[in-house]
């Protein structure tokens, strides 16, 4: 069939995907069918409520990119410690990694 | 017409070299037609690549000897047997490579005719940007050793110019001088390693060397210095370091070429691996080698992207990453090479998966690079801390960003999802943790790209972006070209593995056929 995509235990055919991802998307599209129609663009329903309160600019609610994952920056904080100052920017280190690399492999592809 | 047909592999260079040194010509005397013409001339060169990739998928490895007639063998009569012209020899793999150059290669042009309109200096750095593509197309076309290095030279040298073109306040300048310098090393070490083999062959010439390799002390010292060399230009983890530096400041349609630059260099380690060293190998060690450089990549590479705060860095960490996969997948058909069962089982399929997820990460990292260009080209910031709400007026460019975003991981149906499936379970049978771990990095690449996602297009319209303009629609065209390719790859996936990809993947497994494709009985 076409779109079949073998992958030595199964298949994988996007095409498949692709149809049920559409049925999904009309049921969805059918619950949404039911629901209130009587929403009025511009007036107070489309403004957020914010228990009462009157809402900030608009710049201070968007979450920024550095607001995001940083718990899983801190429990990872030892490893990043060690792994962040390695990339110093400082092209002696790089070529100091490459020789590091040059050796290594070569003990290895020699003793092994 | 048949003088053109028979000389397709030489105009492959012929053509990029031609139009890149006509340029600053026009660009003094004829400026109005110099735009056309860059679109005209990588156009050419991107249909040539496709004529000479298409003739390889129906007819077989194509031989181009320069300096002889059309359709002389690569050794004549009275060379004792020996090739000693530089030759060109298109085997899957290579046509494989040149497909992935000429899309992406033509689609950036157009973007960048557009993005570059208010730029100074555009003649040269056209000019460049066609001696990049010609120096990649070299890369994955030539039988010879040396010829090798001179276009890995060139891909080096152009990619390093183009990365300070713009010199940012002295940052690109930077990064490039730290890419140049960082290639440069790697070069030496690919001619020394070069300089190894010939002066034991007697030849420069990658069938000749393959036909007569051993497994000696001196030819392991020179593939080690091939592996470390041209891993570094991969940008492979531990050699990564100035990749990131130079992706982040280039700009962003330079950058979206150099990963297929980078390519090239992968595609240059898995030549040698498998068809200049080959069976000579101890395969399981080098396989386990390419196969740790390879979680090494990813891992490193997701995790060092995560916090980044700079759009383009992150990008260029994630290029890192990806890289990961596709050393991974071809590192375990190298580690079971000698093992027919567990190569006809798992590592063919775990090869093809490595090379499917070369052609994907060119495409759907190039749309991300001109994504996220798009959005620098109209706001001028690169920082995610301050961008955000820009889902509102550039509507085309974040559709375009989450396909791309989508596919790098691997999220159905998009291109990346299905080289990853292949990875994933083919690596399983090898060794499930490997697998397991290739699983974990591409559910942190989701989490990056979501939070990229996130800063840059969704929320509120901020009020600093409140006149942002989508971006001009030659801008649009290139990364529609890349588009339409990340869905169609990721929609009919068994074309595109039964058409290009198993052909790649066997170029690289049947070494005798490539030595027989340029030396026939002659050795």
């Amino acid at each position: 069939m076409i779109g079949d995509l073998l992958t030595g235990y199964g298949f994988w055919n996007p095409l498949i995907w692709v149809v049920v991802m559409v049925i999904g998307l009309l049921f969805a599209w059918l619950v949404w069918r039911c629901g209130e129609s009587s929403y009025d663009k511009d007036t107070e329903q489309t403004k957020p409520y914010l228990s009462g309160n009157d809402e900030p600019p608009k710049g201070d609610v968007h979450i920024r990119g550095g607001n995001m994952y940083w718990g899983f920056t801190h429990a990872l904080k030892g490893y990043y410690d060690k792994i962040i100052p390695l990339h110093s920017g400082v092209v002696n280190d790089y070529l100091t990694w490459f020789l590091i690399g040059v050796i290594v492999i070569f003990v290895v592809v020699i003793v092994i | 017409m048949s003088l053109l047909l028979d000389n397709m592999p030489a105009l492959l260079i012929a053509v990029s070299l031609f139009g890149a040194f006509l340029i600053p010509i026009f660009g003094r005397f004829l400026p109005k037609i110099r735009d056309p013409w860059v679109i005209l001339v990588s156009f050419l060169a991107s249909l040539i690549a496709v004529i000479n990739a298409v003739t390889v998928f129906t007819k077989g490895t194509v031989v181009y000897v320069f300096g002889a007639a059309a359709g002389s063998s690569a050794a004549s009569i009275d060379s004792g047997g020996l090739p000693f012209r530089i030759i060109f020899t298109i085997d899957g793999f290579g046509a494989f490579m040149l497909l992935s150059a000429a899309i992406v290669s033509f689609a950036v042009i157009l973007y960048l005719v557009s993005s570059q309109k208010e730029r100074s200096g555009k003649s040269e750095f056209y000019a460049l940007y066609l001696l990049l593509t010609a120096g990649i197309f070299g890369m994955v076309s030539t039988g010879d050793m040396f010829n090798f290095f001179v276009f890995l030279e060139i891909n080096s040298l152009a990619a390093a110019a183009l990365v300070s073109y713009h010199r940012n306040g002295g940052i690109a300048v930077e990064g490039a001088l730290k890419y140049l310098i960082v290639n440069t090393v790697g070069g030496l070490m690919v001619l020394l390693s070069i300089g190894l083999l010939y002066a034991q062959y007697d030849s420069l010439n990658m069938a000749v060397i393959a036909s007569q390799m051993t497994w000696t002390t001196l030819n392991i010292v020179a593939l080690v210095l091939f592996i470390t060399a041209l891993a570094m230009k991969a940008g492979t983890v531990p050699f990564h370091y100035a990749t990131p530096d130079a992706y982040s400041v280039a700009p962003s349609g330079i950058t979206a070429l150099m990963v297929v630059a980078s390519q090239a260099g992968l595609y240059g380690l898995f030549r040698i691996l498998f068809t200049v060293y080959g069976g000579a190998l101890n395969t399981v060690t080098v396989g386990w080698v390419i196969i740790i450089l390879g979680i090494l990549s990813m891992v490193i590479g997701v995790t060092m992207a995560l916090p980044q705060k700079d759009v383009k860095r992150l990008l260029a960490y994630h290029a890192v990453s990806q890289t990961g996969y596709m050393l991974l997948g071809v590192g375990v058909a190298l580690a079971v090479l000698g093992d027919p069962v567990a190569l006809s089982a798992y590592g063919q399929t775990a090869m093809e998966g490595g090379l499917f997820h070369i052609i994907n990460h060119a495409l759907y990292k190039g749309l991300l690079f001109l994504a996220v260009g798009a959005v620098i080209y109209r706001t001028g910031v690169w920082n995610l801390n301050k961008l955000g709400g820009l889902g509102h007026n550039m509507k085309w460019t974040m559709i375009f960003f989450l396909i791309g975003a989508l596919a790098i991981a691997g999220i159905p149906p998009f291109n990346g999802f299905a080289s990853k499936l292949m990875i994933y379970e083919s690596v399983f049978a090898f060794n499930p943790i490997l697998s397991v771990i290739a699983m974990i990095v591409s559910i942190l690449t989701l989490a990056s790209f979501m939070k990229v996602f996130h800063s840059v297009f969704m929320g509120p319209k901020l009020p600093e972006f409140e006149n942002v303009k989508e971006v001009p629609k030659l801008m649009i065209a290139g990364m529609v070209i890349l588009t339409i390719f990340v869905i169609g790859f990721g929609l009919v996936p068994d074309l595109v593995v039964d058409s290009i990809v198993t052909p790649a993947a066997d170029a690289l497994l049947n070494q005798g056929s490539y030595i027989a494709a340029v030396l026939g009985g002659v050795l």
